[in-house]
């Protein structure tokens, strides 16, 4: 039986990923911070919600930041929400907070002042939006183009490659919806709350040889 | 593209039941919040909320089961309110299963506790309910009061100020329930719902009162709410959400 390791730094709730996984016969799910355990299994899942840099503070303190470089290597490897921005250069929030920097590119606040059909931006960017699939990818397969995944952050991605940015989002700016490189995949949505969808995604994920 | 409305029904629940009161009182037994929770995720609501009415200690137990099996086999967001008085309240909810958590009379008497927990845990995951019931007179500047028990206690507030308080604070949503709608199924209070969304920049969520879907449609069109919820017409089998969608998108609002 094939193990998903969902990583946990101590933030926030990963029920709901875990058992998500666990709904699309992701085999044995296991949530943990134990740096052998994660290096030992065949997918990495790394989610995250609340603030950035409290975020940041705990996986570098739990030295993930280089166990997130090394897993997501050679498996497949899938990082969800604020654990796909942990993945960025930097992030604007909390006064500047330097990521990982596994993809190149910036996390900035959507602005407030915007307008859009006539109504101001709410921010957090809360709810149901489309997805545009820009480039094919195994993770899309039986996904509509333009599906609706469930969001709720108040930053967003500035890709720093267009060639990275294989879903696209629109909120008064165009941001990444979901980037991949190699065996790296994230979304800024949350597949374990986007109803059919988000569990195709997952099983996709589970069915996925880490290859693009 | 655009973000879609959000119809969120609503589950009211006693010691792990589903039960719908009319103006907070006259209690109706609704069934299995689980069961129906999951015919809701089925017929495509957008969340669901959950409000704990049980007033027991050892009801609260019940309610950490009860969400802890919901949120194993709902896969869309569910937001728990009801008693949420600590930090560890939160912690429990969340680790049960939770995405969001909805403080109400905590925040009237503490309002910090709000900032404590947004700082804590994110705003992303705050909800504040707000009961707020007009009290201006025929002829006078329309204005709205917060009300805690039930509809019962006013409390000075000013509901529009008290709003813009909470977001200040770091609440990332606003659940705002229209007390002397709550249950008679007249549609909401829009004169509170628009002057409270107009005055945010977070979501508003458009509650109590809804008897139709003209009513449903309203909350979003006049009241410039960002998503609306509902109990009784859902519960009762008086519409589906389906219906609701379709409704709503036949007067032009975007929905999923």
């Amino acid at each position: 039986m094939q193990t998903v390791a969902v990583i946990d730094y101590g933030m926030g709730n990963l029920h709901s990923v875990a058992k998500a996984l666990e709904h699309v016969g992701a085999g044995k799910v296991l949530v943990t911070s134990d740096a052998a355990v994660i290096r030992e299994a065949d997918r990495v899942v790394f989610p995250g919600v609340g603030a950035i840099r409290d975020c940041m503070a705990e996986i570098r303190r739990l030295g993930f930041d280089s166990l997130v470089r090394e897993v997501s290597v050679d498996r497949p490897f899938l990082g969800i929400c604020v654990g796909m921005q942990a993945l960025l250069d930097h992030s604007e929030e909390n006064h500047g907070v330097d990521c990982i920097g596994l993809f190149p590119g910036q996390v900035k606040l959507f602005d407030k002042s915007t307008q859009e059909h006539g109504e101001h931006l709410k921010v957090p960017h809360m709810g149901w939006n489309e997805v545009s699939q820009a480039m094919a990818h195994p993770l899309w397969h039986d996904i509509p183009d333009q599906a609706r995944f469930y969001f709720v952050h108040s930053y967003y991605i500035d890709a720093g490659k267009p060639g990275q940015v294989v879903g696209r989002g629109h909120y008064g700016v165009d941001f990444a919806a979901a980037l991949a490189d190699g065996s790296r995949f994230a979304v800024q949505f949350h597949p374990e709350k986007s109803h059919t969808h988000g569990l195709q995604l997952l099983q996709n994920f589970i069915a996925w040889d880490g290859r693009w | 593209m655009a973000l879609a409305k959000r119809i969120i029904p609503c589950l009211d629940v006693d010691n792990g039941r589903v039960v719908k009161g009319v103006k907070f009182e006259n209690i109706r037994d609704a069934g299995d919040p689980v069961e129906i929770a999951r015919r809701y995720n089925e017929q495509g609501a957008d969340e669901i909320t959950f409000l704990d009415i049980t007033a027991s200690v050892d009801g609260r137990d019940t309610t950490l089961h009860t969400v802890e099996r919901m949120a194993s086999q709902v896969f869309i967001p569910l937001t728990v309110g009801g008693g949420v008085r600590s930090v560890q309240d939160i912690r429990n909810l969340l680790n049960a299963g939770a995405d969001k958590v909805s403080i109400n009379t905590a925040a009237v008497f503490n309002p910090e506790f709000v900032g404590e927990a947004a700082e804590r845990f994110g705003s992303q995951c705050i909800v504040v309910a707000i009961d707020a019931k007009k009290v201006s007179g025929a002829g006078e500047a329309p204005r709205w009061e917060i009300f805690t028990h039930g509809g019962r206690k006013p409390t000075g507030l000013d509901a529009v100020e008290w709003a813009k308080k909470m977001e200040a604070l770091g609440a990332g949503e606003i659940l705002l329930t229209s007390m002397d709608q709550d249950g008679m199924k007249s549609g909401f209070d829009l004169g509170v719902t628009r002057a409270i969304s107009d005055a945010l920049g977070i979501p508003v969520i458009a509650s109590g009162g809804v008897g139709n879907l003209q009513h449903l449609a309203d909350g979003i069109t006049e009241g410039h709410a960002s998503a609306v919820l509902a109990a009784s017409i859902f519960h009762f089998g008086e519409y589906t959400v389906p219906e609701a969608k379709a409704y709503m998108a036949a007067r032009g609002i975007v929905v999923r």
